[in-house]
């Protein structure tokens, strides 16, 4: 029972107060560039998340069992973003020669995600908040799952966005920006949530 | 001359954050803070520079193929040097920086430059060319930390001797600036004002004129326009 409190405080936290997108600002050239349609948003959402998990669970024990022993901490950067690499490029290969009809949706987003904070970001913060291993991967789920809701709520505010005349100076991005604003400042309203919820202090 | 135009190009008119719209992550996470902000443009300045260098030393060595990676893992290379750096003799800017500093990475301004410039240009020219973008992209992060900094917490400079004390006592500050969303706005309205000063036609939606991963990107953007066709058209049939 405390386990899955704990679990569901990790999963929430990353969902809704400390969304990746709109209050970490990891992943923002995707979520401004990819989400001008909601089909567009959704396959990327999904590609990301599942990154994100698969990477953790490469990364993590890959810190702990190899680089920890030896001594070798700082290395963790160059090591991470190269298994992430090769991690994308696998899973492309993967999902193309088994499972076509996947790679058909989620193809096109595999090759932008190598480049992608949020998935080098989740490794990091896992390794900066001490997460054992299963907290680790719900916090790549739960990072994941925030990035796809945002997205998509995104893409439903951009849509409408697009009928409506702004002014010169700030058509395209300025004003994508400024929705992006207020889109954020709607999940502070999430703040307390999970606190109170659960009743942690 | 070229020279000095090489240098010069990154500072205003291709300004890597305000005009090609770069980098947004750290431009939007960092900048609570003046100092925060000078702190992380000195040091992706430092990488940007040493990576042009060597990506421009190896240019002809690197195989087309597997480029991207290779530029990744120089990049990272310097990225950890600063790091170990940083941590070192700067302590408070490491801290402050957190988890953005080894997210320099992905920074794609860094990845844009080396695939735009240093891939394709001398050693010299790379250098001042990383140099100018490493400037702009710091004067970039400068005023818009400053304009946070000052709405959101009603000082600048805070952090450091120079500390100035700008919002009096009785007032209080604007909270907003200093949130996440204060972020996007700020971001999105000093975009706006550079448009309006350079009366120049606003760019396309997405900036990403120098990404490296331009190509894919704009596969998927007709991919799923041309999906939402499809599906549209399935639609009317099925009315029908």
């Amino acid at each position: 029972m405390e386990l899955a409190k704990s679990m569901m405080i990790i999963l929430l936290t990353g969902i809704l107060t400390d969304n990746f997108v709109l209050s970490k600002f990891l992943g923002i050239c995707p979520f401004l560039g990819v989400s001008k349609t909601t089909s567009g948003s959704l396959g990327m959402g999904c590609a990301v998340t599942a990154v994100m998990v698969i990477a953790t669970a490469v990364t993590w024990p890959l810190y702990y069992f190899f680089l920890v022993p030896m001594n070798l901490t700082y290395l963790n950067t160059i090591l991470f973003i190269m298994i992430i690499a090769v991690l994308v490029q696998l899973i492309e290969m993967v999902l193309k020669k088994y499972i076509p009809s996947l790679y058909k949706s989620l193809g096109v987003y595999l090759p932008l995600i190598t480049t992608n904070c949020a998935v080098l970001g989740v490794t990091l913060l896992n390794l900066d908040n001490g997460y054992n291993f299963l907290e680790s991967i719900v916090c790549a789920l739960g990072g994941g799952l925030g990035f796809l809701i945002a997205m998509l709520i995104f893409s439903g505010v951009r849509g409408r966005l697009e009928k409506c005349s702004v002014p010169k100076a700030f058509s395209g991005m300025p004003i994508t920006l400024v929705a992006a604003s207020i889109v954020s400042l709607s999940f502070v309203g999430f703040g307390g949530l999970v606190d109170g919820l659960f009743g942690v202090a | 001359m070229s020279y000095m135009k090489e240098f010069t190009k990154g500072l205003v008119k291709e300004n890597p954050t305000l005009v090609s719209l770069l980098g947004m992550c750290p431009t939007l996470a960092i900048t609570t803070m003046a100092f925060n902000a000078i702190g992380m443009g000195i040091a992706a300045t430092f990488v940007l520079v040493c990576s042009n260098v060597v990506i421009s030393l190896l240019k002809n060595i690197i195989p087309k193929s597997v480029r991207l990676p290779c530029y990744i893992v120089v990049i990272a290379g310097f990225v950890t040097l600063i790091q170990l750096l940083l941590q070192a003799y700067v302590p408070p800017v490491y801290d402050a920086l957190g988890i953005y500093l080894p997210l320099i990475t992905v920074n794609c301004i860094i990845l844009g430059r080396a695939e735009m410039f240093a891939s394709k240009n001398n050693v010299a020219t790379s250098a001042l060319d990383g140099l100018g973008m490493g400037v702009g992209f710091t004067l970039a992060l400068f005023t818009i930390g400053s304009i946070r900094e000052i709405l959101g917490s009603g000082t600048w400079f805070s952090g450091t001797d120079l500390m100035i004390t700008i919002c009096p006592e009785f007032m209080e500050p604007m909270t907003l600036f200093v949130l996440p969303a204060g972020g996007f706005f700020v971001l999105g309205c000093v975009i706006a004002l550079v448009n309006k000063i350079a009366h120049r036609k606003p760019p396309e939606a997405t900036g990403c004129a120098a990404c490296p991963n331009r190509g894919s990107c704009i596969s998927v953007e007709t991919e799923s326009a041309a999906s939402n066709t499809e599906e549209k058209i399935e639609k009317k049939e099925g009315d029908n």
